[in-house]
């Protein structure tokens, strides 16, 4: 970009067409891949959920629950982590949020 | 063991045969026996694109039906040696492919050839099915726009569930993304999805981009594949993907507007 470019309006680009087309794709595609999975890999997701969250904070692993509905022309995957509550040491402001430690 | 590889897309018309020809011809060039079959039972373009539309006698239907035999349909290309084209018919329908039929030229294709090409036609029904099913590898071919980056994503599905690999539950089949008819120009006008965000959003290993090129158009024409044009952008840039299949780490190129700055007019060339 030349320092011209600045004058344009160039380094903040309107909306365009293309990205448009990206933001519809990512949407579109998010759901058909749900769909064509099928319902199987639920159990193994929820899996490899528990194994990642509890890399960050330690959980119940019966506290994730992922649940995948299928509407007609929208799908939710919903995925719910109860946290356990701050323990008895930590500071009493301590929110439960995952943290690399 | 001869390596199969199809050529698709789900969408039609974004340069399947284009990049099938070019990838044939290219794997030759490089010395590897290759065969490129035409799965486009009834619209059979494959031995227009390669030139030998004149010399077509038998088709893979007929050696199917056991009407000749696979090396009399065989046609061996004239410009390049250890290439070769099984046609297809272009009367009969796709029905006349068998899993069974298919499974038997490739098994005996296999004893001959280094890479057997399978250029698919569109769709996600018979023809396209049968072209799949026996792959070790895939090549996607998509072009920056919504419906092909979205059919693509689909064939991708297909490939992870539907062929023989994956009813078999071997190795999966080897994806590779091929970007056709790129306009780096309109790209950076945000009138065309970047290559970026294909990328992004397809999440595969990415072959080549072909740049949209009046060659292109020209070699068919002419009947020669676009890769044998060595000047051409489109020709070049199927050179680089052919090399990378073959384990070249090749940067990429064309993926930017043209600067027409003084050494480009003089060594680049515009869209030739
Ligand atoms: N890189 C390119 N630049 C310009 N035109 C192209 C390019 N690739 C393919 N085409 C054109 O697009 C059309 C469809 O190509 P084709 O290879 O027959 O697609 P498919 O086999 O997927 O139906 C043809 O007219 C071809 O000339
Ligand atoms: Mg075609």
């Amino acid at each position: 970009m030349s320092w011209l470019d600045v004058f344009r309006g160039k380094s903040k680009p309107p909306p365009t067409s293309a990205g448009a087309a990206k933001e519809r794709l990512q949407i579109v595609l998010a759901h058909e891949r749900i769909s064509r999975a099928g319902d199987d890999f639920l159990p193994r997701l929820q899996r490899e959920l528990i194994q990642v969250v509890a890399r960050y904070v330690s959980i119940d692993p019966k506290a994730v629950n992922v649940s995948l509905d299928r509407g007609g022309d929208m799908s939710t995957l919903a995925i719910e982590v109860e946290l356990p509550p701050p323990s008895k040491d930590a500071p009493a402001d301590a929110k439960p949020e995952a943290r690399a430690s | 063991m001869a390596q199969v590889i199809v050529v698709t897309s789900g969408k039609g018309g974004v340069g399947k045969t284009t990049s099938s020809a070019a990838f044939a011809t290219g794997l030759a060039q490089a010395g590897k026996k290759t065969v490129v079959i035409d799965f486009d039972v009834g619209l059979r373009n494959l031995d227009l694109i390669m030139g030998v539309e004149r010399r077509v006698v038998f088709d893979i239907v007929n050696v199917i039906t056991g009407e000749a035999k696979l090396n009399q349909a065989l046609i061996r290309d004239k410009r390049v040696d250890s290439l070769s084209i099984l046609p297809a018919s272009q009367t009969r329908d796709k029905d006349a492919l068998t899993k069974e039929g298919v499974a038997t030229i490739i098994e005996e294709l296999s004893q001959e050839f280094d890479y057997i090409l399978c250029d698919s036609p569109a769709g996600i029904e018979k023809g396209a099915l049968l072209a799949l099913y026996f792959a070790d590898q895939a090549i996607v071919v998509t072009n920056p726009e919504v419906s092909s980056v979205r059919d693509s994503d689909r064939i991708l599905g297909v490939l992870q569930s539907k062929s023989k690999r994956a009813e078999e539950k071997r190795d999966p089949v080897k994806e590779h993304l091929i970007v056709t008819r790129y306009d780096p120009n309109r790209v950076e006008k945000g009138e065309m999805l970047k290559l970026d965000d294909i990328r992004e959003i397809l999440a595969i290993p990415l072959l080549g981009v072909i740049p949209e090129s009046e060659s292109v158009l020209k070699a068919s024409n002419t009947g020669n594949p676009v890769i044998l044009d060595g000047v051409s952008n489109a020709g070049q840039a199927y050179k680089d993907a052919v090399a990378r299949f073959l384990g070249e780490d090749r940067p990429h190129r064309f993926i930017d507007p043209e600067k027409r700055g003084f050494l480009s007019r003089l060594f680049g060339g515009r869209a030739a």
